[in-house]
């Protein structure tokens, strides 16, 4: 078996990826589009979120790839590997440490820095795609910033259901320019996509990639009156009794009991490292493998 | 007391373990060799070839093994290689003009040059399952006859002599390379027809079949299928001339369709046209109908509505890999966004509610 | 003054046939012109033609753009086009379902204009949405209910509901009242000359239909054939026909 180039894809691949991305931040919010190529995990499975990886990993970085939020989960596990095995770079769950975050569907608690780079997996980059099937419509209406569409939806919502509907992949205005879907994370995370980090936006199978740089602006769609709320579940953490993050709901017995977790793993444990508790919980130890 | 649940890498080391388990089934049955699958189901690695566009006999063998059978999955192994090969170039393209026709048959006429071939088909045979085979599946002797050394021309190009065929646009610049480019609409015949060969067989075969039915009824012709071996030459600049660098088995497909509604045209008929990696002939007649269905605009025909005439409905959906890949993410956990769509229902369902019952008052 | 619309020989043609040719008119602001002929005169194909839907193979389509003066339509690019046609023009066609979107509900279909030019208050779009539901004669209270639950006479009214909502310069109309029944009709009819003087709006009527030019067009132009053989005020032409196909048309109106 032949030796991998550093990060698996070779170097030409790597360009072209890294000259798709400088596009995208030149242009924020703005799907560019880009040759993907196959890798050995299959599309829909964070092909693209892991070939924007590759090209912007360096030796000297240190990666952290969660799914849900958590490090452990099987697909974060599995892409954690194949970079240990393809690119030897050093690894961590701890959020505070990671220069390279790849993520699926959330963003972390904990605030991003300048030097930080997060890289989103991404099922479907068009905002419009429920809208209009149509490939060659959108982009047109991208062009053109005809978002009428978009609003429209909203406006359905608010009189079908009394709010807006949408709560997770809720489309955002980018620099007041281009309006584009920030991946599956939840609502919630949404206030989060204005950062110190840089972001970047990975979708395989559809072939596009954007970015936003730092500090840039970013708008949730609402109305005036009908402004858009980043809501959670209105309960805290049971394992650290934080009141401020995104949490799992689990069904722990057969009468239905739940609990409410931490999504994001290593927040909860550097909480309760700090000695939070929860009304679950019991105080830090390593948990059992 | 709730304990966070861990464990994912123990558990997908676990899964690989029993997977390479179940890939062996029962030790006291032999186990099977590349070069058997390469040898005795050669339709399946012709079809593992072409969809992965990659034509090496041994490594689609080894793929198919590998994929415990599911060719899909080995279509992936070798999409997911053929990523890592360097490119030395392009090939010039491949002349099947001079074809050494194992298989050549023809619909349009009774006979011709080179004559009505039948080749190793299944075409005549009856469907009964035949359990000699169970536990005897020895050729037996085959009737030979010296090959026959005069060309094998074209049905087309007799039909061409008489100026029946529309002429198909020529171009020499390279064509797009699909696996280097991202697909962008609308797409040139080229890269349509690039897109098709590596497609999916069934999607295309259902593909073409609704066009049989009525969906962009064009009645196509088998003009020709042939089989058989073509060489492959590359240009050397050092040289200054073309040399062989290998031979590949190819089926091509030429279909005759009726020419409707020109403006300005006398009627003539219209080609459709598929090349596939290997002996896969469903796939090659397949591609051709959905190739001419695809070309109703450049030929002025009206747009029926037909899926099959829709290329970003086709294209977009024709890879495998990309479908299976996209179907299948769906059982990756998806409960962040599940919870967020459980608190949205919980606060509306609350907020209608509490409209009733003040309705009520 | 700077004609609104200034249309200089245009033609369409259909391989050997003539879809419509030399074909010129100004049109002003505030002016309604009808253009009525039978099936097949060519009357559909040069309004198409007008309103960007289909390439003339000879002529320009003028318009007066609020930033630009005059400019040629047909050499235009697709966005400036397309822009037009969210802002300064609204098509009202023949049959509602090409103007509307049926799986969004009629507050929808009429705030969708206003929420492409940037309208961000839910309740103002919807009060603005009621008031324009209103003076298209539909009740407020459908305003949830999606346009394949109106009668065709509804849907064409909410069709033109959320084409003037904007307040656009110039309208072009395709037979907006084919295949209605008559007293739906001659409700539409008075509605759109009470909407059309109210808004000063310029229009352009397609119709085989006399008695909507009668109504509504201060200008006709007579199409037979793809050409015009006769054009000039209503009342004029239809009074005192003076081409003879004119002639046949009036004389042929049945009298009730």
């Amino acid at each position: 078996m032949t030796d991998y180039n550093f990060a698996y894809l070779d170097e030409q691949t790597k360009r072209m990826i890294r000259r798709t991305i400088l596009k995208g931040l030149a242009i924020p919010g703005y799907q560019v589009p880009f040759a993907s190529r196959e890798m050995p995990m299959p599309y829909g499975w964070g092909t693209g979120g892991v070939q924007v990886s590759a090209a912007v990993l360096t030796p000297d970085d240190t990666l952290k790839v969660i799914d849900q939020g958590a490090d452990d989960t099987t697909n974060a596990v599995s892409i954690r590997r194949f970079f240990q095995k393809t690119a030897g770079v050093a690894v961590t769950e701890a959020t505070a440490q990671a220069s390279v975050i790849q993520t699926r569907h959330r963003i972390p608690e904990q605030d991003l820095r300048e030097d930080q780079i997060i890289v989103y997996q991404v099922p479907i980059p068009e905002p419009l795609r429920f809208l209009e099937p149509s490939e060659v419509e959108t982009r047109k209406m991208h062009s053109l910033e005809e978002y009428g569409l978009m609003h429209v939806k909203l406006y359905e919502d608010i009189s079908q259901h009394g709010d807006i509907a949408t709560a997770y992949a809720y489309p955002v205005k980018v620099e007041g320019r281009y309006v584009m879907d920030p991946s599956p994370i939840p609502k919630f995370d949404n206030p989060k996509l204005e950062m110190a980090g840089i972001q970047l936006f990975g979708a395989g199978r559809e072939q596009r990639i954007y970015a936003i740089p730092p500090y840039t602006q970013v708008v949730s769609l609402d109305f005036d009156d009908y402004p858009f709320q980043p809501t959670k579940a209105d309960h805290a953490c049971g394992l650290c009794g934080a009141h401020d993050s995104y949490l799992d709901e689990l069904i722990v017995d057969d009468e239905g009991g739940r609990v409410f977790m931490c999504s994001d793993t290593d927040y909860c444990a550097t909480r309760r490292r700090a000695g939070h508790v929860g009304t679950h919980g019991t105080p830090f130890e390593e948990d059992a493998a | 007391m709730y304990v966070a649940v861990k464990g994912g890498e123990r558990a997908i080391d676990n899964a690989h373990a029993w997977l390479a388990e179940e890939r062996r089934g029962d030790p006291s049955v032999a186990e099977l060799s590349v070069a058997q699958i390469r040898e005795q189901l050669s339709l399946a690695v012709n079809r593992v070839m072409a969809e992965g566009s990659l034509y090496d006999p041994n490594l689609a063998a080894l793929a198919i093994k590998q994929s415990r059978g599911d060719l899909i999955e080995a279509i992936f192994l070798i999409r997911a290689y053929r990523t890592t090969l360097p490119r030395f170039g392009g090939s010039n393209p491949v002349d099947t003009e001079t074809m050494a026709c194992d298989r050549r048959v023809s619909a349009t006429f009774k006979d011709a040059p080179g004559g009505q071939v039948l080749g190793p088909t299944f075409d005549y045979t009856h469907r009964l399952l035949d359990f000699k085979l169970a536990a005897d599946g020895e050729a037996g002797e085959v009737q030979t006859a010296p090959p026959h050394d005069a060309r094998t021309p074209h049905i087309m190009s007799y039909l061409d002599r008489e100026g029946l065929i529309q002429p198909e646009a020529s171009d020499d610049a390279p064509p797009p390379d699909l696996t280097r480019s991202p697909l962008e609409l609308p797409a040139a015949r080229a890269l349509r027809l690039q897109a098709l060969t590596r497609a999916d067989e069934g999607f295309i075969l259902g593909m073409a079949y609704s066009t049989q039915r009525g969906y962009a009824r064009n009645h196509a012709f088998v003009a020709e299928l042939r089989i058989g071996a073509v060489a492959v030459e590359v240009d050397i600049p050092e040289l200054g001339f073309a040399i062989e660098i290998g031979e590949i088995t190819v089926t091509e497909c030429e279909t005759v369709n009726q020419f409707q509604g020109s403006k300005t045209q006398p009627p003539q008929f219209t080609r459709g046209y598929g090349l596939v990696f290997g002996m896969t002939e469903r796939k090659a007649i397949s591609m051709a109908l959905v190739d001419r269905a695809l070309r109703w605009k450049e030929l002025g025909e009206d747009n029926l509505g037909a899926p099959a005439q829709d290329e970003e409905f086709v294209l977009y959906h024709s890879d495998n890999i990309q479908a299976t890949g996209f179907l299948e993410h769906i059982k990756l956990p998806h409960y962040v966004d599940f919870q967020s769509e459980l608190e949205l229902i919980r606060k509306l369902r609350r907020d209608a509610q509490a409209n009733m019952q003040e309705a009520a008052e | 003054m700077t004609p609104l619309l200034q249309v200089e020989n245009i033609a369409k043609f259909y391989g050997a046939r003539i879809g419509c040719a030399d074909v010129s008119f100004d049109l002003y602001p505030g002016e309604v012109m009808g253009i009525v002929g039978e099936s097949g005169s060519g009357k559909s194909t040069l309004l198409n033609c007008l309103a960007g839907h289909l390439v003339p193979d000879r002529g320009a389509v003028r318009f007066d753009t609020r930033t630009g003066g005059l400019r040629n339509t047909v050499t235009m690019s697709e966005p400036e086009r397309r822009m037009l046609g969210r802002t300064d023009w609204a098509f009202v066609h023949q049959h509602a379902r090409d103007g509307l979107r049926m799986n969004v509900s009629a507050g929808g279909n009429v705030g969708e204009r206003l929420m492409a030019v940037n309208a961000r208050h839910y309740a103002e779009i919807r009060t603005q949405a009621i008031d324009w539901l209103g003076r298209v004669e539909i009740m407020a209270d459908r305003i949830d209910d999606r346009p394949t639950a109106f009668s065709g006479g509804m849907q064409q009214r909410l069709q033109i509901a959320r084409n003037l909502v904007t307040g656009p310069r110039l309208v072009f109309m395709d037979e907006p009242t084919g295949g209605l029944d008559v007293s739906v009709q001659a409700r539409l009819l008075d509605l759109l000359r009470g909407l059309v003087r109210e808004m000063r709006l310029s229009a352009i009527i397609v119709t085989h239909d006399l008695a909507v030019v009668r109504l509504l067009a201060d200008r006709l132009m007579v199409m037979k054939d793809g050409h015009v053989v006769e054009t000039g005020l209503t009342d004029q032409v239809l009074d005192d026909p003076q081409h003879a196909y004119t002639q046949l048309l009036v004389s042929s109106v049945l009298q009730v």
